[in-house]
């Protein structure tokens, strides 16, 4: 027993018949970065979807900071506030202002007191510098500026893990440093992070290791600097020249 | 008068011209017709006795009563199956338009195959089937269908005790105390969610005590119910009746069946465009930052998909309140059959009777109109 | 929970035999449901009405059994998937396989097996079913209203005529094709109206007093979506118009024919019209009501028309104006194709509705189908049989209204992949 907070032992998943995740093993320790790339279809999303149960794995078990993940539904919940998402769609909440989509969460599953709630979400909303913005609806915000409001969003629940699938890959590239810039700042921070993404470019300055999938499986698990420099299998080799 | 002023004035001033000629045209048209024939014109018939009967009304009223009040029992009765009509679509259509929704394919399927039937016929053609061919299948009074000897079912109506209160009033009190005292209750714990953070069960605790006020009544013995149960007797050796409680004559029933059905089919589409309308996203995004599925349902879901229902549900409780005057066609003496069809008959004036009947239509299109666009920019999800 | 589960499905025995086990007793409580409704033979139930208690536990208990995540028989999974994902979801199944299972024989019974489809009169009709026999008899009438027999070829020219011409438009060329649909719309009419009522050419005069049942309904609804769609249109774009007189105008229309209900325009359209012409004008009260439904429908179509101008992105109107199109050359060529193929559902949605209303004309004493069936069924031959009528009418109008609304969807579909 490490200090390993996410511990994931033989995960298999199928989508009726087709299998999406085939033994999957992996250990995530705290403050550890984590990038997961690959081309599509391979499960990455799926993968990181199952760790806070927005899928379902059929067999293996998932145990994310001592809690097995299972029907248990006490248990769902529990999980989800200490694992913060980010969607490649942003999915902020069109109706409420941003200060109330970051509040929104803190006061009705932490049972936080309003001006608490507040507090925090202007401390987070400066953390990605979006303060200005706070009072504003999300229709009336940028792409980039609505990612960031997400990440400060899942940041109110101040989450112990942070899951990135694919933030910017709905982005304009002029949008897409903002965000990497903000995730940057919070890997520094010591977050525990994994992220799917294809910038290879933050990879290399912030992933602890590099986890490359294909068709399901984990083909390649290394240190940043290892996995790119020496990568061990050929499809990985071919998906990096692919993409770099 | 530059050129451009002329251009747009023209067309305006032709169109004024043509519209003040065709009134012009109708006006004398019609001056000349109604001395011709004799008419009258004047809204003071108004006043003068109706001397007829309406089979069903609200409020007291009788041959000798005038013709408004005659209207206002027409009003009346149009607004009660309006309303019944509305609430019963309402919720056949929620139930529908959720089944619909199902992953069941059999609960999914049934919920279409309703929809598509009762959309796609004719509401005239529902409400005669209901009243013709359904209601007339129901019992003779000496064999009605038996509710716990309190409630009947016949081909004359539905017979239901009466309620006999002794001071009402203390009720109704009570009642207002309530529902005072739950938005006492709500304003209390949002105060204790905001600024302590502790979540109360207002909901409950107001139903708690809506049951607790209405029932003291009873309990103290200030207020009294009783009940006066329909019974059957012989109207003729061969003939029975029932009299006391209170009759659902059997047009205002078809009328509701059918009204209620075809409306309902309108919502329940209208509830699965809202449904499906609210992002998936948006359900994961909730459910990734700790919600329940009910909270998630409550705070997330609900609001949006409400933005996406409301608008069209309200335009359809309009032409369920419009299809109402169908009831001429079966003699529920709603507004259209009590003052555009028997008052109209009666006196011959036309144009003053339908004048009125259309007025009232009109101004209730146009109060919910109003209503519609206020509540629409009030709720508009802001967006650049 | 689980170690329930564990006791009455254990792991240990095969999959497969508590598949086929469950699956003996799901149809055994279907066999039962039948057997009682059909039959009348009551197995296992209460001696009220609705005696499912048995059948539902049983299926119950045999769903509970069927449902693995993944079986050998693909049946068996897809059914799992979609009826048996959870205990709700099965009592959900359960419940409305019974009540299929209970009403459908009462249904084709009522419909095929009991009824009487052969015989002339009323006492020919034994059957506890549906006596057919009435519709039958009726047809000519319920079809041609009371048109006399001999002159009904006309009626039947007139459609065949409008059937033909709108294949001949379908199959031809693109030009030919605009003077067909024109012609359709303005001189067809025309000619239809005059063979169907007569007094030219030397056919005799029908008064429009006689017309009724289905042909009075097609030729009402027909009529009335030819001319409420340009009407409709050009109230759209009247309340759109920057002219105030002109915009108000059209608000006014629009607001006050949707506020009122079908019944007070035709009330008002056979009662009051009459009033408003001098004593030597007399319009039929067939053309009296044609006209207040295309007034009223018009105000419908209008809102229909004008969110599909609201929609158009305004960069079209600029474009048009910037290369000198006028108003009425912009709308033409370039705004109304476009806004009008993006509310074709819209348009759809009210000429079905549009059909859905004529039956309405009988309250003021016009005979279409309902008015019709209504007739036949107070003639004293033939009292009873009001449920027979109803239904025959419900069919036909369904079939129209239902075979309209799938075409729009389709229409729907092939217009927006063409985008």
């Amino acid at each position: 027993m490490s200090n390993a907070i996410i511990q994931l032992k033989d995960v298999n998943k199928w989508f009726g018949e087709f299998q999406v995740l085939k033994d999957i093993s992996l250990l995530v320790n705290q403050k550890e970065k984590i990038v997961i790339c690959g081309p599509s279809g391979s499960g990455k999303s799926t993968l990181i979807r199952c760790i806070n149960r927005l899928e379902e794995h059929q067999e293996g078990s998932i145990v994310v900071d001592g809690n097995e993940i299972s029907d248990s539904t006490k248990n769902i919940e529990k999980i989800r506030a200490e694992v913060g998402m980010v969607f490649q769609q942003f999915n902020l909440f069109p109706h409420l202002s941003i200060l109330d989509n970051c509040t929104l969460a803190p006061i009705w599953v932490k049972k936080m007191p309003k001006k608490q709630a507040e507090e925090l979400a202007m401390e987070n909303l400066t953390r990605v510098q979006i303060t200005d913005q706070a009072n504003k609806f999300p229709g009336q915000l940028s792409g980039g500026q609505q990612q960031r409001a997400a990440i400060a969003r899942a940041l109110c629940m101040e989450p112990k893990i942070m899951l990135f699938d694919e933030p910017t890959s709905a982005l304009d590239p002029e949008m897409i440093k903002e965000v990497l810039d903000v995730m940057v700042d919070l890997a520094k921070g010591g977050m525990t992070m994994i992220v799917v993404t294809h910038e290879m470019g933050f990879a290399k300055e912030v992933a602890d290791n590099m986890i490359f999938m294909d068709e399901g499986r984990i083909v390649e698990k290394a240190k940043t600097k290892d996995f790119f420099d020496n990568p061990k299998s050929d499809r990985t080799k071919l998906f990096l020249s692919q993409i770099l | 008068m530059n050129f451009n002023t002329l251009r747009k004035s023209i067309p305006q001033i032709i169109t004024i011209i043509l519209f003040v000629s065709v009134i012009a045209y109708f006006w004398s048209n019609t001056y000349s017709n109604m001395e011709y024939y004799g008419m009258e014109f004047g809204y003071d018939f108004l006043k003068k006795a109706a001397s007829f009967d309406i089979q069903f009304s609200l409020i007291e009223y009788d041959g000798s009563s005038p013709y408004y009040r005659a209207y206002f029992v027409g009003l009346l009765n149009t607004i009660l199956v309006s309303v019944l009509g509305i609430f019963f679509a309402t919720l056949i259509g929620l139930i529908i338009g959720i089944s619909r929704l199902s992953k069941n394919y059999l609960v999914s399927k049934l919920a279409e195959v309703y929809i598509e039937l009762f959309r796609n016929i004719p509401l005239l053609l529902q409400l005669f089937f209901w009243y013709f061919a359904v209601l007339r299948a129901l019992p003779l009074p000496e064999n009605a269908i038996n509710f716990g000897d309190a409630i009947y079912v016949t081909i004359k109506g539905i017979y239901v005790p009466k309620f006999l209160w002794s001071n009402f009033n203390y009720f109704i009190s009570s009642f207002i105390a309530a529902i005072i005292a739950g938005f006492i209750v709500f304003s209390y714990a949002k105060k204790q969610r905001e600024n302590f953070g502790k979540h109360i069960p207002a909901f409950f605790i107001s139903l708690g005590i809506l049951v607790v006020f209405a029932s003291s009544g009873f309990i103290f013995g200030l207020v009294d119910l009783e009940f006066e149960y329909p019974e059957i007797y012989n109207l003729s050796e061969t003939v029975f009746n029932f009299r006391g409680g209170v009759t659902i004559i059997p047009e205002l029933l078809s009328l509701l069946f059918a009204l209620s059905l075809y409306t309902s089919t309108f919502i329940a589409e209208n509830v699965r465009a809202g449904i499906l309308g609210v992002d998936k996203g948006q359900k994961e995004a909730a459910s990734s930052l700790g919600f329940t599925p009910g909270l998630t349902l409550r705070l997330v879901v609900l609001p949006q998909a409400l933005r996406i229902i409301i608008p069209p549900t309200t335009n359809q409780y309009l032409n369920l309140t419009k299809n109402s005057s169908l009831a001429a066609a079966i003699a529920y003496p709603d507004l259209v059959l009590v003052f555009a069809g028997t008052a109209l008959n009666q006196t011959g004036r036309a144009i003053e009777i339908i004048t009125i009947t259309m007025a009232t239509y009109l101004t209730l299109s146009i109060l919910i109109s109003i209503f519609m666009n206020w509540y629409n920019r009030r709720i508009a999800i802001k967006e650049k | 929970m689980m170690l329930i589960n564990n006791i009455i499905k254990p792991k240990t025995i095969n999959q497969n035999t508590l598949v086929i086990f469950g699956s003996i007793l799901v149809a055994l409580s279907f066999l039962d449901v039948v057997l009682l409704s059909v039959f009348n033979i009551n197995l296992t139930g209460s001696s009220s009405g609705i005696s499912f208690f048995v059948p539902l536990f049983i299926g119950f208990i045999g769903l509970y059994y069927i449902r693995f995540e993944h079986t050998n028989y693909k049946f068996i999974n897809t059914i799992n998937k979609n009826l048996n994902s959870d205990w709700f979801n099965s009592i959900l199944t359960l419940l409305s396989v019974f009540i299929l299972l209970k009403f459908i024989p009462i249904i084709l019974n009522w419909f095929i097996f009991d009824a009487n489809f052969v015989g002339t009169t009323k006492e020919e009709c034994t059957g506890d079913g549906a006596c057919w026999i009435f519709i039958n008899v009726w047809l000519k009438r319920f079809t041609y209203g009371l048109y006399p027999d001999s002159e009904t070829w006309r009626i039947n020219l007139a459609f065949i005529l409008l059937i033909f011409t709108i294949g001949v438009a379908y199959f031809s060329k693109p030009k030919i094709r605009t003077y067909i649909i024109l012609f359709l719309l303005f001189v067809f009419p025309f000619i239809a109206l005059n063979l169907i009522s007569g007094d030219v050419a030397g056919l005799t005069y029908v008064e429009t007093d006689v017309w009724g049942g289905l042909a009075l309904t097609l030729i009402v609804s027909i009529f009335a979506i030819i001319f409420c769609f340009p009407l409709g249109v050009f109230l759209a774009m009247g309340r759109r118009s920057e002219l105030p007189v002109i915009r108000y105008f059209s608000v006014g229309f629009i607001e006050l024919w949707r506020g009122v209900p079908l019944i007070t325009v035709l009330f008002m359209a056979a009662n009051m019209f009459p009033l408003f012409l001098p004593e030597d004008i007399f319009l039929d009260k067939l053309i009296r009501c044609i006209i207040g439904i295309i007034l009223f429908e018009a105000a419908y179509m209008a809102e229909v028309v004008r969110g599909g101008l609201q929609s158009l992105p305004k960069g079209q109107y600029e474009a048009a104006k910037s290369i000198g199109m006028g108003y009425w050359r912009m709308h033409l060529l370039v705004i109304l194709p476009q806004a009008l193929k993006i509310v074709i559902p819209g348009i759809a949605n009210t000429f079905i509705a549009l059909f859905k209303d004529t039956p309405l004309i009988f309250i003021v004493g016009l005979l279409e189908l309902i008015g019709m069936i209504d007739l036949a069924k107070t003639n004293p031959k033939w009292l009873g049989f009001a449920t027979e009528g109803y239904v025959f009418a419900a069919l036909v109008y369904f079939i129209f209204c239902y075979s309209m609304s799938r075409y729009s969807q389709r229409l729907e579909k092939r217009l927006s992949t063409e985008r």
